[in-house]
């Protein structure tokens, strides 16, 4: 008999979860090898192009952070891989923006898809504090000044007070650590989402499908 | 059959690899990514120390020094979360955040910037210590008026050769003395130092020196050289001819237009609260963007607009023609 089929596991809440995960995504909708034919439009590109960005950014930015703050500025690797975490936080947002104006003029929130849609804009908001922590982080002239610029917006909400955008190791914490965490996890969630529901129908499908 | 596969019924459907997609999509933004950073690399231009700003600019790091003494500066005068001036946050209406997260990175500009580092260097220079003894057994109108009065010395001042600075004469009391102490701590770098470490061994805290910088001319100079003001769009610009955070057009386009670059402004948002006010509409228009599935006519755009005809134009057309390949939904 197996574990699943045992009463006393049915009731546990591995159990439960198990099942849940059985029922709404089974290893077919996770890893699909097939989607919808209207699915082939380069708007769906978009999607993938920005979490493929987030990959080289994150990847990029553990080889900057463990070697430390310094050696992106003294040294040619530094530089190099400065500058591979620069252009593809550039691409990163340029994709995801793509993605969002996309998902948007095809109101992909459609047939109960509102929560994936409220969880990408959060991932939207959550990456640009990610990105603006990073380059208070920078260690350079634009670092300084931008840093000395925002902290006035940032005080006038009283969020001064434990958020100061003056410290270079809370900002560099924050931009290592928690903020890509909850960016990474909530794109997954995202994904996770997409793959539970399907891809929403196109507009007026009956219509012209 | 559950939801999902009632929904797909009667959708035509064709073979998809999601691993091979997503294998292809990161070759290729990778791909993206190197080319453009062997063409461009990245921006960084060297940060402004203390000891530059001395050496480069003395007349200004002076002024800045002597500000601070005299609570002029922004600094000095910029309420919560530094120190606790009077109606010195930015409110609108009842409306006073900034007064409610109260001072939790407490900065006395004259005592950190000036005062501090002068009392340090004075028990190895018996001048200075005298100075700093005269001017704090001053009145504090008594140091309000050498103060004064040294600033407007400042106007006609000229830099020597050695890189300290002549005044015209006047009565400024002990002030030249304590200034050009600081001025020389400053051009020897050891005020970076002093500024920096706040007496622990280990700190990455540049609060105090970067709001000691600030307070000056020069670094907002260099600013301005770069594009990077507030009137020039600075939030979303980089160094350089580089890309900045561009996805901040939006929130650096409201401080460009009216109530928010107006004195006069509109209903209590003006460019003295610009910065509360901006950051409410960019909350606020958030919001919004997350709840568009609940707001009607936001809503309803995408139906109007035909863009997703565009979008979708290659499936419509290949349904309509009956294309090969058609298959049903798969059982699952």
């Amino acid at each position: 008999m197996s574990a699943r089929a045992d009463a006393n596991v049915d009731r546990s809440w591995t159990g439960a979860l198990a099942r849940w995960t059985d029922r709404k995504l089974p290893a077919d909708r996770l890893f699909p090898d097939r989607q919808p034919a209207y699915v082939g439009s380069w708007v769906y590109v978009f999607g993938v192009c920005t979490i493929a960005a987030l990959m080289i950014v994150v990847a990029s930015g553990v080889i900057l952070s463990f070697f430390g703050p310094q050696w992106w500025h003294v040294s040619p690797q530094g530089r190099f891989f400065n500058s591979l975490h620069f252009w593809s936080v550039q691409l990163f947002f340029a994709f995801m923006v793509l993605h969002l104006w996309g998902q948007y003029f095809m109101a992909s929130w459609r047939d109960g898809r509102a929560p994936t849609w409220m969880v990408g804009v959060t991932i939207f908001a959550i990456s640009i504090v990610t990105a603006f922590t990073g380059y208070v982080a920078q260690q350079n002239l634009d670092s300084q000044w931008i840093a000395l610029n925002a902290k006035d917006a940032i005080n006038s909400t009283g969020a001064g007070a434990f958020f100061n955008v003056l410290n270079f190791g809370q900002m560099y914490g924050l931009h290592v650590m928690m903020l890509p965490i909850f960016v990474i996890t909530l794109v997954a969630v995202h994904v996770l989402m997409v793959r539970i529901k399907g891809v929403v129908k196109p507009i007026d499908f009956e219509e012209t499908h | 059959m559950d939801a999902h596969d009632r929904y797909y019924q009667g959708v035509r459907m064709v073979p998809y690899d999601i691993v091979k997609e997503l294998t292809i999509a990161l070759v290729a933004v990778l791909a993206l990514v190197l080319g453009l950073s062997f063409a461009f690399a990245s921006p960084d231009d060297p940060p402004l120390t203390i000891h530059a700003w001395a050496k480069s600019a003395p007349v200004d790091f002076v002024t800045t020094a002597t500000g601070e003494l005299a609570g002029s500066t922004t600094t000095a005068g910029y309420g919560a979360p530094y120190n606790d001036t009077a109606d010195a946050a930015q409110t609108w209406g009842p409306l006073a955040p900034q007064t409610w997260g109260g001072v939790h990175q407490p900065v006395d500009a004259a005592q950190e910037f000036v005062l501090g580092p002068l009392s340090t260097s004075s028990t190895s220079d018996p001048a200075l210590a005298t100075a700093l003894s005269q001017y704090s057994g001053a009145t504090q109108d008594q140091q309000g008026k050498w103060l004064d009065a040294y600033t407007k010395g400042l106007d006609k001042a000229q830099v020597d050769g050695s890189g300290g600075i002549t005044v015209p004469s006047g009565d400024y009391g002990p002030v030249p003395v304590m200034s050009s102490s600081l001025l020389r701590l400053a051009q020897s770098g050891a005020l970076d130092g002093m500024l920096q470490d706040a007496g622990h061994f280990y700190n990455t805290d540049y609060t105090r020196s970067l709001l000691f910088m600030g307070d000056g001319s020069l670094l907002e100079s260099m600013a301005g050289d770069q594009h990077l003001l507030g009137n020039q769009w600075g939030m979303m610009n980089e160094t350089g001819s580089f890309p900045g955070q561009s996805w901040l057009w939006l929130y650096t386009f409201w401080y460009q237009v009216w109530p928010f670059n107006s004195d006069a402004g509109f209903l209590g948002l003006n460019a003295g609260n610009a910065d509360l006010g901006v950051v409410l509409i960019m909350g606020l228009l958030t919001t919004l963007l997350a709840l568009i599935p609940f707001i009607p006519g936001l809503r309803d755009i995408p139906r109007w607009v035909p863009v997703h005809r565009l979008i979708w134009r290659q499936s419509a057309k290949q349904r309509r023609t009956g294309a090969p390949g058609a298959a049903p939904v798969r059982a699952s």
